[in-house]
């Protein structure tokens, strides 16, 4: 039996009457890539903000490698492994592509509170760097301004931050998101290389790359996980497939 | 191994680089200053020099300002206060007899730190237009503090019995040494906050004011660089306050009023925020118009808004800003053109801009004009509105205090 990375118990959230968050239970398995899908609306945006310390949950616990983080803010989280992309792409815009990259690795090596060299020629933090950008292909952009990359690179180079800071947990919040179909096929490539070798928690729409990529999936509906296992398990579900594969095809 | 080959440049940068462009613009500043008491000596009075000293302190403020407009996106409309408490903080040491470098100046530097930690750990936890807010409310703050300093002068404010002394002697008298100090520390600081806007600390401040949900989801906690970014900046305005007082022998409350903060800013967003020969440039040409336009007319700042209008309308990026354009229009046209039509064509061009100049020059002493006599109808007939936007004014702070005052019971609560 694997070792669970990441366990949410009895999470709770609303907004107002709102109940995004309904006493959600999940456990994320070391080295396992594990899918949450759901309908517009559904509270994966949430659950993964919550997890990822962007959202306070109202009540439960949310415990990674046997700590209690609940109360933890993002930064604090990010120390201890978290590492996230978002739906709405977060780069830096004025920096160079390397330089997001070499951001993320100076978090994790050493004090930011070094007030006279030039960040901008640390040769073991662009190392990594560049290590992490052609990870996703990315290298022959490395001096490129992250706000000048077009979408599928800005989502690759998300994933290349990601990746920078030696993560526990990668937590993806739609990678796919406005992403073209060539551009789709190169993210589920990547990802399928990192597969195994992180904690991949993926919230995703597109279900030919679930699919593709989950070796668990949760079905989150109104706040509720009403199934989690396996693909074929959750595919042939009746449940699921009244609440939400049912629309979709 | 072609990707290994891509790799390197990004890695390494080999030779140590020539000077850029724009730190090419800032030696030539300060060359341009340190040159400044041999033309002022041909002058019969020491005039000259008295503007390039307050010149050259007011560049190393706006300096310490640029490091929190440019680097950390955190427009301080209170950062005048450190002047004040700065040349408050020496001249107070001074008038107990204390007016030694080694006492003085640690003195002013030790308060004004003291002042942007106790500040700004409430000013960071707001953006926007609240930190805007909040920083004008503690320098009224400072600014109220200082007017009821009953044995330092209170309103009037305080004269300083000497200039600071050093080795015992008063060897800051001369005015020679005192420019060539505030020089030597104008150069200083712009080395200083060059160093550390690239350095990894103000990466993280520069990066916190492009992305802070992604500087946060990497890991870094937004308010304690800020913070720091605050004290540091507070400090270095705290030292051109210390030159200030030094050069006026004299320290009043209208040092920190929230028009110099005002006028900080401008000299700022005047010169081009993003650089730093750019705020120093401001700080230049913010005091040569306030000279010359204050010549003309006492009511300069008629004309002076509407050149920060025009300014704001036609040359965002401010005087750094136009230099950037321009170069980048003269290296697009070199590329253009052929060598032998350039020539022409610069020549042709060379004599339409003179033309334009002097049409330009018409203008603006035609408008100079007009604006004088419309000063003088419009000072008759605004004098109601006047008294009506002086009490708006004197209630602005009452109103920012409420302000702060509500956001500080709101965070004693959080």
């Amino acid at each position: 039996m694997k070792r669970a990375v990441l366990q949410l118990d009895a999470l709770t959230k609303s907004f107002g009457a709102l109940r995004v968050a309904d006493a959600i239970g999940l456990e994320i398995l070391a080295g396992e890539t594990h899918a949450i899908i759901g309908p517009n609306g559904a509270g994966k945006t949430s659950l993964i903000n919550q997890i990822s310390g962007a959202l306070a949950p109202d009540a439960g616990r949310i415990v990674f490698d046997g700590r209690d983080v609940t109360q933890m803010s993002m930064a604090a989280r990010a120390h201890l492994g978290f590492a996230r992309s978002f739906q709405i792409t977060q780069v830096l815009p004025h920096f160079s592509a390397l330089e997001n990259v070499a951001l993320a690795v100076q978090a994790r090596s050493g004090s930011s509170f070094r007030f006279w060299q030039a960040a901008a020629g640390e040769a073991n933090l662009n190392r990594v760097a560049v290590r992490s950008l052609e990870t996703v292909e990315l290298a022959e952009r490395a001096d490129t301004p992250a706000g000048s990359l077009s979408h599928g690179e800005k989502r690759r180079l998300e994933i290349a931050i990601a990746l920078a800071h030696a993560p526990k947990l990668l937590l993806l919040d739609e990678p796919m998101a406005g992403a073209g179909s060539e551009e789709t096929r190169r993210l589920v490539a990547t990802l399928k290389s990192l597969k195994g070798r992180y904690s991949i928690l993926l919230v995703e729409h597109d279900m030919q790359a679930v699919f593709a990529l989950a070796d668990r999936i949760s079905v989150l509906v109104a706040g509720r996980i009403i199934a989690t296992g396996e693909p074929q398990v959750v595919r042939a579900d009746p449940a699921v497939r009244a609440a939400y594969l049912g629309e979709a095809t | 191994m072609p990707r290994a080959r891509r790799a390197i440049p990004a890695v390494a940068p080999k030779a140590p680089p020539a000077l850029t462009f724009d730190q090419r613009l800032a030696a030539g500043l300060f060359v341009l200053l340190a040159l400044l008491p041999l033309l002022s000596r041909g002058i019969a009075s020491s005039y000259l020099l008295l503007v390039g000293e307050r010149v050259v302190i007011f560049a190393i403020a706006a300096l310490s300002l640029e490091l929190l407009i440019g680097a950390g996106g955190l427009v301080s409309f209170g950062h005048a206060a450190f002047l004040g408490i700065g040349a408050y903080a020496a001249g107070i040491v001074a008038s107990h007899g204390h007016g030694t470098l080694s006492i003085a100046l640690p003195a002013a530097l030790a308060t004004s730190a003291l002042f942007a930690l106790a500040t700004g750990a409430i000013a960071v936890r707001t953006r926007g237009v609240y930190f805007i807010m909040i920083t004008l409310a503690f320098a009224q703050m400072a600014f109220f503090i200082a007017t009821s300093l009953a044995p330092y002068g209170g309103d009037d404010g305080l004269t300083w019995p000497t200039r600071t002394m050093l080795w015992g002697r008063p060897l800051l008298k001369d005015q020679l040494t005192f420019f060539y100090l505030c020089l030597a520390l104008l150069i200083a600081s712009y080395l200083g906050v060059g160093r550390l806007i690239a350095s990894r600390f103000g990466r993280v401040l520069r990066g916190l004011k492009d992305n802070e949900t992604r500087m946060q989801a990497i890991g870094f906690a937004p308010h304690l660089y800020r913070l720091t970014a605050y004290v540091i900046a507070g400090t270095l305005c705290g030292l051109a306050g210390f030159l200030l007082g030094n050069q006026a022998e004299f320290v009043s409350p209208a040092y920190m009023h929230w028009q110099r903060s005002g006028e900080l800013i401008i000299m700022v967003l005047l010169g081009g925020t993003g650089t730093l020969y750019g705020p120093m440039l401001g700080a230049l040409a913010f005091l040569l118009l306030e000279e010359t336009l204050s010549r003309l007319t006492e009511h300069w700042k008629v004309m002076l808004g509407p050149a920060l209008v025009l300014i704001a309308l036609f040359a965002s990026g401010g005087i750094a800003g136009a230099i950037a354009a321009w170069r980048q229009r003269r290296a697009m046209g070199a590329r253009l053109a052929l060598p032998l039509a350039r020539r022409h064509r610069l020549g042709a061009a060379r004599k339409g801009s003179r033309s334009w100049r002097r049409a330009g020059l018409r203008l603006l002493s035609r408008t100079a004009r007009g604006l004088r006599r419309g000063a003088d109808a419009a000072r008759a007939a605004c004098a109601p509105a006047k008294t009506a936007l002086g009490r708006g004014l004197q209630a602005l702070p009452s109103l920012a205090e409420r302000r702060l005052k509500a956001t500080v019971v709101r965070w004693w609560r959080e």
